[in-house]
């Protein structure tokens, strides 16, 4: 899983079966000082609550499709939490 | 599987129910020289401490046999911490 800020969201009326209600954001992956890392992705927001400028975490690949309540939908990364707090300790 | 050391710690209320049950540590992941390549955001099960250097699963159906799940989204478990590790017959430097 990997820390991300919650940029907006998509709205698609048409979609694959069993992405009925499924709410999509775009995020931004960061990386652990919460600098952004790469492009930004489409996430489904497994958590439902997930908005505009929070820091969340995300998981990738066939496990973001086992958050959503259908498990075998083509969803890639999904949101999974919502980060209180980030505390970095010793660095290597 | 990979090597990688305990860096950070994630504290989250809102989120999935299974996460719920598991602390999150915050994981970098060691290249060959031992340099951090990457971070991954870990569920423990072996009561990793901070700075310790650690094992990291990151396979989904490995994570959910050893947690006893038939479904879940997780991916990244920490499972085991690291006594030795030796690269070209070296002793690395472990925490």
């Amino acid at each position: 899983m990997q820390l991300a800020r919650v940029l907006g969201s998509v709205v698609a009326t048409e979609k694959a079966e069993g992405l009925e209600g499924v709410r999509f954001l775009v995020i931004q992956p960061l990386d652990k000082r919460q600098e952004p890392v790469g492009g930004t992705v489409v996430a489904a927001d497994a958590v439902q609550m997930a908005g505009s400028g929070e820091l969340v975490y995300f998981v990738s690949s066939r496990e973001a499709a086992e958050a959503l309540p259908v498990r075998f939908v083509p969803v890639d990364h999904a949101v999974v939490g919502i980060v209180d707090e980030v505390t970095l300790g010793v660095e290597t | 599987m990979k090597v990688g050391n305990v860096v950070g710690t994630v504290v989250s209320t809102i989120n999935i129910p299974l996460l719920e049950e598991h602390r999150l540590l915050l994981c970098d992941v060691q290249d060959v020289a031992g340099e951090p390549d990457g971070y991954t955001i870990c569920i423990d099960v072996v009561d990793a401490g901070m700075g310790e250097t650690v094992l990291i699963l990151d396979e989904g159906n490995s994570a959910r046999q050893i947690l006893g799940l038939e479904t879940g989204a997780i991916r990244a478990v920490i499972v085991g911490v690291v006594d030795e590790l030796y690269i070209d017959g070296e002793l690395r430097e472990v925490i």
